[in-house]
This record gives structure tokens, sequence and C-alpha cells, in this order.
């Protein structure tokens, strides 16, 4: 047994890169997946509608833990082949992220949606660019500050990957912890470095929402 | 592919219990949460700065750290501060405060949700300060707060998940052992996950009935 | 002593004076009309008469109970002073019959039950809505929601009730019907303090007129008099522009 020292805290501040790399992970695959879902909820196909809602009705339902060992044990009963535990935590935060992501975009959708989707139609904007120019830019300024305490949520749930092994921050905790006897050294710690990341994020949600409130 | 559910039957009675820690966590940590919640939100507006901080300061940490680490350090690191609690209450603590976190946040805006028209209307009937709360104030601000609550409490049965991870025993718990006995991992996940979400389809139901029973007046589409 | 008594009163709101030595006396079954251009002060005037407001200077006394004293049981000065608003502020989770007993039952002038509803009956017929005890605000017209508001503050048997430009907000032709019950009452003997635009009312009704401007008393007087022979060019002025 050792004492806490100071390269425990640089391996720490290591770990954070795959913190962050699960992060953009979830967001590169879930970002797009995620507008398709938004946009399936704002159909007016009712299948698409249906599916969507499904899927989002699922994720919603299940803890995040749960979908993460449905991944990690299915994927290779699927697929029939072992697959990395990073491949089947990125399944499962990307499919998190989609559905959650679509939902508070699909609320930034409808609450610009009617009046502007007329004005667009007047205009002699097809569907598609009356989408793409009008409603989405401002839809996006809506969720805004919704998406950005998503990431919050989604940097703070990374460190549910420790439970399969990656060692990601709060894995690293656990590590450094069971090494020195000192858990709250490593876990203060740990918890010092998430709270750096997030509430920087957390205060600029907050100024996001001000400013919008103003200007509506 | 070779799926065999059929082991896990042996294991009801387990599951079961596994079930029923996982609601009674939700309960506990819903309750005792809402009541930090509530204190916290009336002592939001107290006159001394050093009260406010440490009610903002409580919020802003349990917001911005993985209820993950914060069981580890309630079930790890009380008992060097002399206080050893078994994993089941370690973790309804640990639980507890971070469900009054989020509804310091939530209770705050339904008292704020309430215009200072309908208190001086309340007032200039000569009803007291306490006749205002629970006459005007009270019902209106929990219908506006009620999507908040609701999604929160849910949020919460989901998150007992994580009291697994100290070896509490609820359901998340049980998975784990019955997956250690029966080596049939996807399986006994599959089924949890399908568990935790008739729990959650039951809750929201419930939670549509309260609000059509309680919640009758009409309001402004 | 006159019932209501302001004398000198001054409020500022930060540096701003909204409020320069207030004057005025009411007796008991008096229809004062407070009439001015928007911020002159009348709005605030009103609010510091049943303790809204604070004050920063002079005195207001209602029965010869000073408002502002910490002395006094404020609450209970109020249950004697009614107020209707300009935006009803009627409790929405509540019926009407709950609106109106809210208040009795809980100060303990009425029992719960039947007692309370006849109360609300009786009230409500006194502005001509019976048949919508069991209604919820949002189901009635602002005329309605108006009308509810008074018999709300009659339930309660004020000495004196003041008016804050309770017509202001309303679609012009539901303005009559709460006018009318303004002036039912006005008869029957209230004491009446209103703010209010409507100078036919204040012409035909009011027993006095008070002309604010920029926070002071520029005139007051009865009104036949004031509207025929105003003294103040400020008042000559407003006179034109509102007809």
């Amino acid at each position: 047994m050792r004492g806490f020292t100071f390269s425990d805290f640089l391996t720490m501040l290591w770990a954070v890169q795959w913190t962050a790399t699960l992060v953009l992970i979830a967001l590169a695959l879930g970002g797009p997946l995620g507008l398709a879902m938004a946009m399936m909820r704002s159909s007016r196909n009712v299948v698409l509608n249906v599916i969507a809602l499904v899927i989002l009705q699922i994720v919603q339902g299940v803890p995040l833990l749960g979908m993460l060992m449905f991944f990690y044990f299915g994927m290779p009963v699927f697929l029939g082949i072992q697959v990395p535990a990073l491949v089947s935590v990125s399944v499962a935060f990307t499919i998190f992220t989609a559905a959650f992501l679509g939902e508070i975009w699909r609320g930034g959708i409808q609450a610009v949606h009617v009046n502007q989707s007329e004005a667009a139609a007047c205009l002699g904007l097809t569907r598609w660019q009356g989408f793409r120019h009008v409603i989405a830019p401002q839809a996006f300024k809506i969720a805004l500050p919704s998406t950005v305490n998503f990431l919050v949520q989604l940097i703070k749930n990374t460190s549910l990957a420790s439970i399969v092994g990656l060692v990601e921050l709060a894995r690293a905790g656990q590590l450094a912890s069971a090494a020195t006897f000192a858990p709250l050294t490593a876990y203060a710690c740990v918890a010092a470095i998430y709270f750096a990341i997030c509430f920087p994020l957390t205060q600029w949600s907050r100024s996001l929402e001000k400013k919008l409130h103003v200007v509506r | 592919m070779n799926l065999n559910f059929n082991q896990l039957w042996r294991y009801q009675d387990d599951f079961l219990h596994g079930i029923q820690t996982t609601l009674l966590l939700t309960l506990i940590a819903t309750v005792a949460g809402m009541l930090i919640g509530l204190a916290g939100a009336l002592l939001s507006d107290s006159r001394q700065p050093a009260v406010r901080l440490a009610i903002r300061s409580y919020v802003e940490v349990i917001r911005n750290t993985p209820a993950l680490i914060q069981i580890f350090l309630i079930f790890f690191v009380l008992p060097y501060a002399g206080l050893r609690l078994p994993p089941f209450q370690a973790a309804s603590v640990a639980l507890s405060l971070y469900m009054g976190a989020y509804t310091v946040e939530i209770f705050r805006s339904g008292l704020a949700s309430i215009p200072k028209s309908q208190i001086e209307a309340g007032q200039c009937l000569g009803l007291t300060r306490f006749q205002v709360f629970r006459y005007v104030i009270l019902l209106p601000a929990l219908r506006n707060i009620y999507p908040s609550l609701a999604s929160q409490i849910i949020l919460i049965l989901l998150g007992s998940s994580l009291a697994s991870q100290v070896s509490a025993d609820e359901l998340f718990h049980t998975a784990a052992f019955v997956e250690s006995r029966t080596y049939r991992s996807f399986e006994v996940y599959a089924v949890v996950c399908a568990i935790y979400f008739i729990m959650v389809l039951s809750l929201r139901l419930i939670f549509a009935g309260v609000e059509r029973i309680a919640f009758r007046w009409p309001t402004r589409r | 002593m006159s019932f209501v008594d302001i004398r000198n009163v001054r409020k500022s709101f930060g540096d701003t004076e909204v409020l320069k030595g207030v004057t005025i006396n009411v007796e008991k079954g008096e229809i004062v009309t407070i009439i001015g251009r928007s911020g002159s002060g009348k709005s605030t005037l009103l609010r510091c008469i049943n303790g809204l407001e604070a004050i920063n200077d002079g005195e207001i006394r209602i029965n010869g109970e000073l408002v502002h004293d910490k002395a006094t049981d404020l609450r209970h000065l109020r249950e004697k002073v009614g107020i209707v608003f300009q935006q009803f502020n009627l409790f929405p989770h509540m019926t009407v019959e709950r609106n109106i007993t809210l208040a009795p039952t809980l100060t303990k002038r009425v029992q719960k039950g039947e007692a309370a509803r006849k109360l609300a009956l009786d009230v409500l017929s006194r502005v001509g809505l019976e048949q919508k005890i069991d209604a919820y605000p949002e189901q009635l017209s602002g005329g309605q929601q108006q009308r509810v508001a008074i018999a709300r503050c009659l339930a309660m048997g004020p000495e004196l009730m003041l008016f804050d430009e309770v017509t202001s907000a309303l679609d012009p032709e539901l303005v009559g019907e709460v006018l009318k019950v303004m002036e039912d009452l006005a008869r029957q003997g209230m004491t009446m303090i209103l703010v209010t635009h409507e100078m036919n009312f204040a012409r035909n009704v009011a027993s006095k007129i008070v002309f604010m401007h920029a926070g002071k008393v520029h005139e007051q007087g009865a009104p036949a008099e004031l509207f025929a022979n105003p003294a103040t060019s400020e008042l000559k002025n407003f006179i034109s522009s509102t007809k």
C-alpha cells in the first residue's frame, strides 16, 4: 500500500481523455441519429412517429446501466463475435444520446413549428428548405440550453463505463482508491475533476437560457 | 445464438426481493429528497448569505458530479468519519441527497411560478401568511411542477440501480447475483431491463391518474 | 376625523418620488374617484391605503387606525378593507364559490358548508351571477370574473372598498356590466375609492373627484363643479384629452 500521490492525480487527468472519447463518440454518432429521431417524431408519418416513440419510451424506461449490460452481453450473443468493451459501451451511449437529444430537439422544433412553417411555405420554400433555413436555426437556439444540460448529464454518465472495466475517470478513481486505501482523497479528486468540467457547462447553459428569455 | 430464459425462473424470489428493495429505496429517496428540497427551496430566500451559499453549494456539487461517485463517497468514505453505514442505508442517504438537490430547483421554480398578484389577493382578503401558502400557492404550484417532479422520481427509480455498486441488494444487484449463478448474462439483464421498464410504465400511469384526480381545474390552453 | 384620512403622504420607489405630499379625506358613504394620467401616482396611492405599499412620510388612517404602524394588525384591518384589482386575481384552482367563501371560512366569520354556500349565493346575487357559483374562473368572461372578484370582496363585509382600474383590462362590451354593479354598491351606501379612466362613471356616480398629476393632488371637488370649471391647466388638458 502506498499513499495517494500527485501521480495518482495525474493518472486521473490522463483518464479524462477516455471520458472525453466516450462523450465525443456518443455525440458524433448519437447527434445525427438524434436529429433523425427528432424529425421522425415531428413528422406526419404515423409509422415513423410511433417507431421513434417506442425507442424513446424504452430508453427512458430502462436504467443506463441496464442498457450498458444489455449491449455488453448482447452484442457477442447476437453478432457471434467478441466485441471490445469500448464498442458495446459506445453503442449504448449512442442510443441513449440519440433518444434524449431527439426529444430535446423535437421540443425545439415544435416550439417553432407551426407559424414558421406556414410563413416559409408562403414564401415558396420547399418543406426541406423551410426546415433547413427557417425552423432548424430557431429550434436549435431554443433547444441549446437543454442540449448543453444534456451534455453535462452525458459526461456524468460516462462514469458508468467504469463498471464494465473501461478506464475512464471514475475507474481511475476506483483503482487509486484500492491501491492507496485513501478513498476519500481518491474520490474527492475524481469528484473535483468532474465538477471542474461540468460546472462551467452548467453555468453556460443557464446564461444561454437567460439570454433566450430576454430575446423572446 | 443460444438463449435460455428458463433457468431464471428458479430465482423468482430473488428477483421479487430485488424489486421490493428497489421500490423501497425509491420511496425513501423520494420522500426524504422532497423534504430536503422543500427546506432548501424555502431557505433559498434566507436573508443570511451563509445559508444561501450553503444551499447553492450543495445543489451545484450534487448536480455537477456523477451519482456513482456520490454513492462511493457516502459508502466508502463515511466510515473514516466514524459512520459505517450498511449498503442499503448508504445508498438511501446518497439517493436522498441526490433527489434533494434536484428538488430544490424544482420547488424553487414552483414557488416562483405563482404570480405575486395572487399572493396579494390572498393577503388583501385577510389571510395569514400560512393560509396564503396553503390555499393560494400550494396546489397551483404543485400542478406547475408536477411533470418535472414525476420525471425526477422516475430518474431516481432508475438511478437506484447504481446502489448495486456498493452491494445493496436491489434489482440490479440481484441481476449480478443470478448471472453469477447461471452464466446466462444476456438473458438476466434483458429480463431485468424489462422489469424496470414495467415499473416505470406503471409509475407513469399512476402519476397520470393522480394528476387527473388532484388537478381538476381548467387552464388556459 | 374622516373615515379615511390620508395626510401628506410621500412615497418613493428608490430615487424616484412618486407621491409628493398627498392629502385626501374620505367620509363614510362617499364615492371618491381618483383620475389622472398614467404615472400620476393614482394606483400607488390606492395600494398604500390598504398597506400593499409602504409610505416614506405622512400617515394614512382608516377609522382612526394607522395603516402603516407596526402595532397595527394589518391582516385584521384588511378584513374590513376590500380591494378589487385590474387583473381580477381570482384563484384559478378554486370554483367561484370557494373563491368567495375561502376567506370568510378561514377568518371564522362563517361556518363551512351550508352557511358558506348561502353567503356565496347572497353576494353573487348582488352582482347577478348566482348561476355561476360552481364554475371555475377560467370558464368565465372577463366581466364575469371581475364581478366575482367584487363579490369575493363583499363576502368579507368590508367597510371600505378600493377599485384599482377595474375595467381597464376588459373588452369594451364587458365594461358596462361591471360599472352597473359598482353603481349599485354606491347606491347601497358603500364607501368607495376608485382609480379609473371611466369619465362617465366619475361624472355620474362619484360624490368627489380627486385629480392627481405628477404625484400631487391638483384639484378635488364635486364632479359637476370640477368638470365644468377646471381651475388648473393640467386638469383642463386632461379633460380635453379624454373626450
